[in-house]
């Protein structure tokens, strides 16, 4: 124990999964004991899916070190998928928790095997290349589930694409109505489950980093030349970052989506992809609990701003602005390698 | 402490090799035959033959612009020859991309230094490692008991290999903060680490001073002999090349001017007339 405690990045793992836990035990005192606004309450499961958006992504950028700006689709992918499996399986499993943990791994499952496909191709791309196909990516999957019917009777599932051709039975219920997405959601997602997911997903994403794969995945982005000199597969390496990261966010997207009674695709377009990468630049690349922190805070921050209505946007943008410089300002570096030893080596991980 | 070095002493080469005397049974490691590549109008190198010994520690020299680092990355397969045909161990290499080749026996270190800058020294080891110590993914992830076995054995073949240099003791710095000629010691022990049948090293005293220079050379001796690997390496520090150096090739604008013992290309006058130019006729 004191050999693994040694290790800076399993010092550095057991932090996080510390705050983590953590913050769950407070928040969830804090909302029991009713002194928790209800504004607040009900983003506790956004911001456990966002958290795990930030930290997903943080995989392919920090980790991976590939710029990906479709991030949002995946989301957008578990999201359907995963509350299509959880309507259709409404009678199936009627414990709810249950459910919801099946609804996740199918919507963990599809985003996984889109982030498959969409990386044969993408990840041959390199830099700004990548960017904007990842983009595009995002923008496809949002138009696909504009137009997309999937309705369930009797006989199983019917898929129709641009116009609803699903002809459904009498009992048929039509789950995706294209652009009206899927309304009549129960909500089944839970702060806990968000918490568990956010857990898993670390777990993954530590052990992953600290193993043979995660050190093939960090000498690629270090080196890419050197990566192969030495036998790394690049293709496969950043594929697995890719996939993992894509099936985590068809988890977030499935968790986010039932803590609403109805989703549509719009909601994961461009920005949302964008917010999750300033949800990761901001805690710093391949730093897990900085994303986790920029996550929440970020997610909570223009709530918390309402009170300035019309401005808060762009106060939202200010201190956006001023914390980025803040950080970076080496006088405050100096000062916080002085107040936490052994924060100054740590903070090559950048 | 210099290692009293008997030069090939312990070398069993082909007739066909750079140094045609010591003629043993053995197959070549490496064989080139006719090996060539055009960029675009330029021939860069062109009708390269060269064979190595199974041990034999060759030099590849010639002027700034050869072709030496291009043959390099033609025998790593970071380009792809236009022409001739590159045999490893008998076995052709046409078609296989740089990690296969990796996988084939061929490590390899860079004139200009690539290390994971990022990652710790002990961690660019292991990553050396990666084909060493295999386990997959899922065992990474969910740390069932070979993943523990198998880290534990990378950790300490690290160590060892590191110990070649004497530099365990740095083990947990990052790579990239470490002084200039100990990222070149690391170069090449990661390349040991992926448990290579040849070694390629571009000038590995690059940028070191006498003293660490004869270190390396005492130390490239002391790989050889130990992991039994053969050594091709460019060099522009002539006392390391024709110290060490059992064989040497010289290339000029991509073409072999010369093959033979540091004696026979010291004497040579198309080498010396390569690096100084003719002399004018009075």
């Amino acid at each position: 124990m004191k050999k693994l405690w040694k290790n800076k990045t399993t010092r550095k793992s057991f932090v996080t999964y510390a705050f983590v836990v953590l913050a769950y035990v407070i928040l969830q005192s804090i909302a029991a004991g009713g002194g928790m606004k209800s504004s607040l309450k009900g983003m506790l499961v956004p911001i456990c899916a966002y958290v795990v958006m930030a930290i997903s992504l943080n995989l392919v950028v920090g980790i991976s070190g590939e710029l990906s700006l479709g991030h949002a689709g995946f989301m957008s992918v578990g999201a359907f998928t995963g509350v299509t499996a959880a309507i259709a399986l409404q009678n199936a499993i009627p414990n709810a928790p249950l459910r919801l943990v099946v609804a996740m791994v199918v919507g963990a499952v599809f985003a996984g095997i889109v982030g498959f496909l969409i990386g044969i191709p993408v990840l041959r791309l390199k830099g700004d290349y990548l960017a904007i196909v990842t983009l595009a990516f995002g923008e496809i999957i949002k138009s696909i589930f504009n137009n997309l019917y999937v309705g369930m009777d009797g006989k199983g599932l019917h898929i129709s694409l641009l116009e609803d051709k699903t002809h459904l039975m009498e009992d048929g219920r039509l789950i995706i109505a294209g652009p009206m997405g899927i309304g009549g959601i129960q909500k089944i997602a839970t702060f806990t489950a968000g918490f568990i997911l956010i857990l898993v997903c670390l777990f993954v994403i530590f052990n992953l980093v600290n193993s043979r794969s995660g050190r093939a995945i960090m000498a690629i982005r270090d080196n890419r030349i050197a990566a192969e000199s030495v036998g790394i597969s690049v293709t496969k390496y950043k594929m697995m970052a890719f996939v993992i990261s894509a099936a985590m966010a068809g988890a977030a997207g499935t968790l986010f989506a039932l803590n609403y009674s109805t989703v549509v695709a719009n909601k994961f377009d461009f920005n949302t992809s964008i917010l999750v990468l300033v949800f990761v630049v901001f805690g710093g690349l391949g730093n897990m609990l900085g994303s986790i922190i920029a996550a929440a805070v970020l997610t909570v921050l223009p709530e918390a701003l309402r009170g300035f209505a019309t401005y808060r946007m762009l106060i939202y943008a200010i201190v956006l602005v001023l914390v980025m410089l803040a950080t970076n300002s080496p006088r405050l570096k100096a000062l916080l390698a002085r107040l936490v030893p052994g924060r100054k080596e740590e903070g090559t991980d950048g | 402490m210099a290692k009293e070095f008997v030069k090939g002493k312990m070398v069993p080469v082909p007739s066909t090799s750079i140094i045609p005397e010591r003629d043993l049974d053995k197959t070549p490691i490496l064989e080139c035959r006719h090996l060539g590549i055009d960029f675009g109008g330029l021939r860069a190198v062109d009708d390269f033959n060269l064979i190595l010994g199974r041990t034999e520690i060759a030099g590849l020299i010639g002027p700034n612009g050869a072709g030496k680092t291009t043959v390099f990355n033609l025998l790593t397969k970071v380009y792809h020859p236009t022409r001739g045909t590159i045999l490893l161990d008998g076995m052709d290499t046409a078609g296989k991309t740089t990690p296969q080749i990796n996988r084939m026996g061929i490590a390899r270190t860079f004139q200009n230094i690539r290390l994971f800058n990022n990652l710790s020294v002990e961690d660019n080891v292991k990553i050396g490692l990666h084909n060493q110590e295999p386990y997959s993914a899922a065992t990474g992830i969910f740390r069932l008991p070979k993943y523990w076995r198998q880290e534990k054995a990378s950790h300490e073949r690290a160590l060892e290999l590191l110990s070649i240099f004497d530099m365990q003791d740095m083990a947990d710095t990052p790579a990239g903060s470490l002084p200039y000629g100990a990222q070149r010691r690391l170069e090449i022990v990661r390349a040991l680490a992926t448990n290579p049948s040849l070694l390629l090293l571009d000038e590995p005293a690059a940028g070191m001073n006498p003293s660490e220079t004869g270190e390396l050379m005492e130390n490239i001796v002391k790989i050889r002999d130990t992991f039994q690997i053969a050594v091709l390496l460019i060099e522009h520090d002539m006392r390391l090349v024709m110290g060490i150096c059992e064989g040497i090739c010289v290339l000029n604008f991509g073409r072999i001017i010369a093959k033979g013992t540091s004696d026979e290309i010291q004497a040579n006058p198309t080498v010396i007339e390569a690096y100084l130019g003719r002399k004018k006729e009075a």
